[in-house]
């Protein structure tokens, strides 16, 4: 816990030290970006610790605010999330010292990496904190902070308006957080929620409430869909290392949220898991829809962190569901597969986000219309880029391939129970499959038209790879990519207590039942094994039989045709074309431009745009509606700020009259 | 695990290539021609072997992987395959899963080596291919699930030695549909009619030959053996679910699968003879009604 205690204080420190040093130059800022490092690695040493020592450390202090102490409390749960958050924060940290210092404009980074190390020192207070209003404290912080991230190019019209929904959404969310947890102290008597075991006893009804709002609240920072609006526009907006962060960890800080309130809600409904597999399945595949359709790689990234949100709450909606008809079988293999994509979300989205900004930055450019052939410039990004591009389509040897087989197990032994159970897993597997098979096609079209082929514009041909340490980052995810994936019956078994934990199962018992689960991963990595073996023997074969013989270079086979220029290759959008029409009425992709006209035609254009539904069609006219409702009240704004210490006392004086006796 | 799996192993490693032999001399037959001999894949990828290459300017390694980790990929299928009564070298529940995930490894890289060359027909091709396979999975996942439902396992092995006649016939109906979803499946993925045409010789149409235009030599030797052997794989598939004859005997077993297998090849011959290829428009809709007939059989076995 001390060290936990010492690493928060480490980022703080760190980032006012770079915030009030003058200028820009390279020492002060670096002080934020290493102060950030090493505080993660501080953290993740004290997560460590107690994840695999199984004991929860806790610290009260008394503090002002009613009701309640200073809680902060480090158990299992908590550690499992702290390690994703702090390490991929730590390494998107290293990333970012090179990558904000090689950025175009130059501007002061002080303030950057201020709010960097706050919104990680955040994240870890949110993890650990027991304490309502210590916990929305640090949720706020969280979310503020990401905004100023957001906002780093603020001179952009576009990141503005990102930025502004950003906010406005995580306020809406918080507002059902601030219900959620007054209604949670009613019931527990104290706003201090520390201690293991402890559950409300309430009724359905009441319990059944709170879930909701935990689940807009918490969803709302996730990305489940309708809720999700917010995401692709924030997260494309920021610089490439926030945008790991963000989509990498500070989403999981809903699910984080969402699975320790499930521990304090006693005995779950049915429906609440049938409520998460319906948000899964449709974040899911909503999710990989819209990636399908975009052509910035970085919007592209930012919703598959939609579908990524909704493959977790497939597997927390499993357990939940297990949970309720008294089959912790299946109970356990869906929050260790949801639990398990938490941890590989992070390694490989940040991987990827992390190598979507390698590429923006070389080529000065995120449309993957104007990229192609980055491979042969950017060997060391393009090669990590799709070890995270194999592990997102959920493809073996890698990690992403054994979180979602948890998850598919799980469906499988509800496959085998009574009929209701059944068909969650049926559902389950069939949109998993849906799912797998729609984002392999994504990320083939994302690697094969960023970094293969031919470059498409000067941007790409003069592309140049990144610098020492974004490399050394992205090298270290994609290692850990195959880590997972080739250690996953020990990483499971590792990662059993956070499991147990929010099973509501003692340790033991959540050990014994994983173990047929990480029996059949210890064959799932002999097939990965011996895949690989054979990846090699066949190299080999295929060096010795071309060894001495000819071969040659040439261009390539081109139908015959004279005259192939790059502008002749398959491009992003013609690549999804046949899916983004099959899925044409849920897209509504916008179509613009002009056909070649004539014998001789001189100019065609044509360009597309796929907006989010739900944005345009639900919330611009809700949003619509609020600001006609809310304009009648604008009379009350005068801008007078002692009228409006007038209000808050009329407030406090209306609430005393109310409290008296 | 089974050391007598490894008894299918060599079977699929020896006897793929025929299949697509027999296919064609049935193809030739019904068009009144003599055709190709039936060990014709074997000369090919042989002479093959031998050839030096030829590489696109535009390619890098992933070009010159894609073959190999294909092939790879499909050989690692092999020791998860029963074959009728025969069980798999390595199973568990849920092993089917390892098959699609390793088929889909091995799609993912023909795709990317085919959108290295930077070419608009392999593009195209690269394409369609995740277009399909996309509609496909479901389809194959469902079906198999429907038949995994009944038999009380999802693994392979489970599935296909305990599907005995009698459990076949006591659930028929969903049975046949999920065979049928699985054939369309075994179409699809294998570039058949009426998804796609091996026969083919323009750019423009093709999905799977497209794909590899650019590959030569060795590599496309490497191709030619690895769609012979995904044929096998999803083959065996088809032929286990729909073939129930398990009886003490392990020879009676082994014949009535091998014999599964050649009649599986005929029928794919029959079928490419008697009909075109679709419209490609048309093609997801043949899919998602693949999709539909897994899906009903699963609600009839979970009725």
């Amino acid at each position: 816990m001390t060290l936990l205690l010492a690493a928060i204080l480490l980022l703080i420190l760190s980032g006012v030290a770079a915030l009030v040093s003058e200028d820009a130059s390279h020492p002060s800022a670096s002080m934020g970006a290493f102060g950030a490092a090493a505080g993660c690695a501080l953290g993740l040493t004290a997560a460590l610790m107690v994840l695999i020592g199984g004991q929860t450390e806790s610290l009260r202090l008394a503090w002002s605010v009613p009701r309640g102490a200073f809680l902060i409390e480090l158990d299992p749960l908590s550690a499992f999330f702290l390690i994703p958050t702090l390490g991929l924060s730590g390494l998107a940290a290293l990333y970012g010292s090179e990558y904000l210092q090689a950025g175009g404009v130059r501007r002061a980074l002080g303030p950057s990496w201020f709010f960097f190390n706050l919104l990680v020192a955040s994240m870890a207070v949110v993890l650990v904190a027991r304490n309502a209003v210590l916990f929305l404290m640090a949720w706020e912080v969280m979310s503020v902070s990401s905004y100023f991230l957001v906002m780093h190019e603020s001179e952009k019209e576009s990141v503005r308006e990102a930025g502004w929904t950003y906010l406005v959404a995580a306020h809406l969310g918080t507002a059902f957080l601030i219900v959620l947890f007054l209604l949670l102290g009613r019931e527990f008597g104290t706003l201090d929620f520390g201690g293991p075991g402890r559950t409300i006893a309430a009724a359905p009804q009441v319990s059944g409430l709170l879930f909701i709002l935990a689940l807009i609240g918490f969803g709302t920072k996730a990305g489940f869909v309708p809720v999700h609006v917010w995401l692709p526009e924030a997260h494309p907006a920021a610089p490439s290392h926030v945008s790991a962060v963000m989509s990498g960890v500070m989403v999981k800080t809903g699910i984080y949220g969402l699975a320790r309130i499930l521990t304090f809600l006693g005995p779950p409904q049915g429906w609440w898991g049938w409520v998460l597999i319906g948000m899964g399945l449709s974040s899911g595949i909503l999710g990989v829809l819209f990636a399908l359709a975009q052509h910035d790689l970085k919007a592209l990234l930012a919703y598959h962190t939609v579908e990524n949100i909704g493959i977790i709450a497939l597997g927390l909606g499993l357990g939940v569901l297990g949970l309720s008809a008294g089959l912790p079988g299946v109970a356990v293999l869906g929050f260790a597969g949801g639990l398990l994509h938490v941890l590989n979300h992070a390694l490989f989205k940040g991987l990827l986000f992390l190598g979507a900004g390698a590429v923006a930055h070389g080529s000065g450019t995120r449309e993957m219309d104007e990229m192609g052939g980055l491979l042969k410039r950017m060997p060391w990004t393009g090669a990590t880029f799709l070890v995270g591009a194999v592990a997102i389509s959920g493809l073996p040897p890698l990690n992403g391939f054994v979180s979602e087989f948890l998850i598919y197990l799980g469906a499988i032994s509800g496959l085998h129970s009574p009929a209701a159970t059944a068909v969650a897993g049926v559902g389950v597997m069939g949109g998993l499959a849906l799912i797998g098979g729609l984002a392999a096609a994504c990320f083939a079209k994302a690697f094969g038209i960023v970094f293969l082929g031919e470059p498409r514009s000067g941007h790409a041909e003069h592309a140049h790879e990144a610098g020492p340490l974004m490399r050394l980052s992205m090298a270290l995810l994609a290692i850990s990519c195959a880590a997972i994936g080739l250690l996953a019956p020990r990483v499971v078994r590792a990662m059993s207590p956070a499991i147990a934990t929010i099973a509501g199962l003692t340790p033991g018992r959540c050990r014994d039942l994983l173990t047929p689960g990480t029996g059949s991963l210890a064959l799932v990595v002999t097939a990965s094994v011996v895949f690989l073996v054979l990846v090699l023997l066949l190299a080999v074969l295929r060096r010795a039989l071309l060894a001495g013989r000819t071969v040659s270079e040439t261009g390539t086979w081109d139908c015959g045709y004279a005259r192939p220029t790059p502008r002749m290759q398959y491009s992003a959008s013609s690549f999804a074309q046949p899916l983004t029409d099959l899925f044409g009425p849920v897209l509504r992709t916008e179509r613009r431009g002009s056909p070649p006209r004539g014998y001789f035609p001189d100019d065609a254009a044509f360009a597309t745009k796929t907006r989010d539904v739900w944005r345009e069609e639900l919330w611009r006219r809700v949003f619509a509606a609020a600001e006609w409702v809310l304009s009648k009240f604008a009379w009350l704004q005068q801008g007078r700020v002692h009228l409006y210490i007038l209000y808050i006392a009329l407030t406090l004086l209306a609430l005393l009259i109310w409290g008296l006796p | 695990m089974n050391p007598w799996g490894f008894v299918q192993v060599a079977l699929a490693l020896l006897l793929s290539p025929l299949l697509i032999g027999v296919i064609n001399r049935t193809k030739a037959f019904v068009a009144g021609r003599r055709g190709t001999p039936l060990l014709q894949l074997y000369h090919d990828a042989a002479k093959l072997l031998r050839k030096g290459a030829v590489y696109s300017r535009t390619t890098t390694w992933v070009f010159r992987a894609g073959p190999i980790v294909a092939l790879a990929a499909t050989l690692g299928t092999l020791p998860f395959l029963p074959a009728g009564g025969l069980r798999a070298v390595l199973w568990f529940d849920g092993d089917l899963l390892v098959v699609i995930a390793l088929l889909g490894v091995a799609r993912f890289l023909t795709v990317l080596a085919a959108l290295d060359t930077g070419s608009s027909f392999e593009g195209m091709g690269a394409s369609r291919e995740v277009t399909f396979s996309a509609l496909a999975e479901p389809a194959l996942l469902l079906g198999l699930a429907a038949m995994g439902r009944e038999v009380g396992s999802l693994s392979l092995s489970d599935m296909s030695s305990g599907l005995t006649a009698a459990k076949w016939f006591q659930a028929a109906p969903a049975m046949m549909l999920a065979a049928a979803a699985l054939l369309v499946v075994f179409l699809a993925e294998n570039a058949r009619v009426p998804v796609d045409d091996p026969n083919t010789h323009l750019e423009l149409t093709m999905i799977h030959e497209v794909m590899v235009l650019d590959h030569g030599g060795p590599d496309f030797g490497v191709i030619l053996y690895g769609s012979a052997l995904k044929l096998w794989v999803l083959g065996t598939l088809l032929v286990n679910a729909s073939l129930p004859v398990r009886t003490s005997s392990v020879a009676i077993d082994a014949a009535a699968f091998l014999a599964g297998m050649l009649a599986l090849a005929v029928l794919t011959g029959l079928i490419e003879s008697a009909m075109a290829r679709l419209r490609l428009a048309h093609i997801p809709q043949l899919l998602v009604g693949a999709t539909a007939l897994s899906v009903l059989a699963i609600i009839l076995v979970l009725r």
